[in-house]
């Protein structure tokens, strides 16, 4: 099986989603990502999934759970380029990805990286 | 197959180019008023219909059984020729009397080759009307399905341009909403929103409803499916020309409006949201 | 002119499958010329529910109909398993947007995301799910 490749810039790790994962794939990807936040003392990670026309429920959940993960490893995480279809389908299926972190593109996404590690309280 | 039908089948397979003649002469396509084009196209419909037929009787087809496989064919030529039809503006009487034209050649023929047995004849000839009656029915009937797509599709187009986005400044949108704000309208706006936000890479989208007359708890619900699909993707949202009566309202069915920036006039979300991009207005003159 | 297809069925018993009934639904979707947002809800519904038959159903399958009325078109998907059913299926629809946790086994949500949704499931036999969008 395939797995999902991570990039690494400075302190940032990017992740770029762009094929229909299969669960296994996605549980990897969770796996492979702790373990790199937590190896390179990454202080952000940046998902991108402007490739992905559908996110359902087990997705969802794994974009949570890397969310939650990274920020007991003290990084942020922040997913972009959610696709319109995409963004009312989750919520319909009344998924808040609550505790997730979006922004409309790379860009944006690394400005609020940027922005959180400089304005980081020591407790949440 | 009964009698009737592999004689219809006979009468189609050896007259074929005398009915098609016929048939299109009884439609009018001698008309001069018709071009060449026009006169060339009738013709391909009318062959096509006929060779489908044809086909379709050759497979056991039975005009009783108009909905079944056999006929599908028949079917499809049916909806082709009433669609093009409906496009070009011909009404459903036309469009069914061009089907019903095809009876007369038929009958002629049947005269022709049973003139002789009454009985037969009259079997043969109820066979072929109950065929191409069929046959004109469901012309009527996809012409009307065609016709409510139209409407259906100017119906959107409505709706789509009643519910303008503007763009107010670098980063922020606003989406004045007017009228009943329901499911449907809901899709729309939330779909022409989140793409306009994606396009223009804003950050804001402000909500007006000053010109929604009523806010129960549906369109409560509508509005915040909307507002949690523009989180979602990263941008940000203030509801603004919420009226007393309105947050009367929201109050009083319990509605939480998630800590969703809420502001009585559009003014006043313009101001915030020119804070919130950390614009200021500074009088020059 | 070649007559489609307008039903089939795949197999549900791997993760594999799960990817594949998605990719199905796609096609079917597009074939109809589903809007955007009503295939991606679509593909989304037989993702969740596709999940639940392999994962609590022990594996079963996905049937599909192309639907034609006369007026409408539209796709009906049904997710079928011998599984060890539901035991308490009212619990299992109720239905609760603003709660937005515990997902469970997704059934209130993908049933938002279509036009009918119909749930059958005897404990100790089974579990047939069908869903419906029309165009």
């Amino acid at each position: 099986m395939n797995r999902i490749p991570i990039l690494q810039m400075g302190s940032t790790l990017l992740v770029t989603i762009q094929v229909d994962m299969q669960d296994q794939m996605a549980l990897a990807l969770q796996d492979d990502l702790a373990n790199k936040v937590s190896a390179t003392g990454a202080k952000g990670v940046l998902i991108d999934i402007s490739a992905l026309e559908i996110v359902d429920s087990f997705v969802g959940r794994m974009l949570a759970s890397i969310s939650g993960i990274s920020r007991i490893l003290d990084a942020t995480t922040v997913v972009v380029g959610m696709q319109p279809a995409v963004a009312i389908t989750l919520v319909e299926l009344g998924l808040s990805l609550e505790g997730v972190r979006t922004a409309l593109n790379v860009e944006r996404g690394m400005e609020l990286l940027q922005k959180s590690r400089k304005e980081k309280p020591l407790a949440r | 197959m009964t009698p009737e039908t592999q004689a219809v089948l006979q009468l189609l397979q050896r007259h074929e180019q005398q009915i098609l003649d016929e048939w299109l002469q009884e439609a009018g396509s001698a008309s001069a008023r018709l071009s060449d084009a026009s006169r060339r196209a009738m013709r391909g419909e009318a062959e096509e219909i006929l060779r489908g037929v044809r086909d379709a009787l050759q497979a056991g087809g039975d005009p009783d059984g108009f909905q079944s496989p056999a006929w599908s064919a028949v079917r499809h030529s049916l909806e082709g020729l009433s669609r093009s039809r409906a496009a070009q503006g011909q009404s459903a009487g036309d469009t069914s009397a061009f089907v019903l034209a095809f009876k007369r050649p038929l009958f002629s023929v049947i005269q022709k080759e049973m003139g002789t047995d009454a009985a037969r004849q009259m079997a043969v000839v109820w066979a072929v009307t109950t065929l191409v009656d069929r046959m004109a029915q469901w012309t009527v009937s996809t012409y009307q399905q065609t016709r409510e797509e139209i409407i259906k599709r100017q119906q959107q187009d409505l709706l789509e341009l009643s519910t303008p986005v503007i763009k107010l400044f670098e980063g922020v949108l606003a989406v004045p909403m007017i009228g009943t704000l329901d499911s449907s309208r809901t899709q729309v706006v939330m779909e022409t929103l989140l793409q306009r936000i994606v396009d223009t890479g804003s950050r804001l989208a402000i909500i007006d409803i000053t010109g929604v007359p009523t806010v129960d708890t549906l369109v409560a619900q509508h509005l915040l499916k909307t507002v949690a699909a523009i989180r979602l993707m990263g941008a940000e949202c203030i509801i603004s020309g919420i009226r007393p009566q309105i947050a009367q309202t929201i109050v009083h069915l319990g509605i939480d409006l998630q800590g969703i920036a809420s502001k009585s006039s559009l003014a006043d979300a313009l101001e915030l949201a020119m804070e919130q991009q950390g614009f200021t207005i500074t009088r020059t003159r | 002119m070649p007559a489609e297809d307008s039903a089939g069925s795949q197999p549900l018993r791997s993760e594999e499958d799960i990817v594949a009934s998605r990719q199905k639904v796609r096609a079917l979707t597009q074939q109809l010329k589903f809007s955007l947002v009503d295939q991606t809800k679509m593909i989304t519904a037989a993702s969740e529910l596709s999940r639940n038959t392999v994962v609590h159903g022990g594996g079963g399958s996905m049937r599909w109909e192309l639907l034609d009325d006369g007026v409408r078109r539209g796709l009906r998907l049904h997710f079928e398993d011998q599984g060890p059913g539901i035991a308490d299926v009212k619990l299992a629809l109720t239905d609760g947007w603003t709660s937005g946790t515990g997902m469970g086994l997704g059934l209130p949500g993908s049933k938002r995301l279509v036009n009918e949704f119909e749930l059958q499931s005897v404990p100790g036999q089974g579990t047939r799910v069908s869903i419906t969008r029309w165009k």
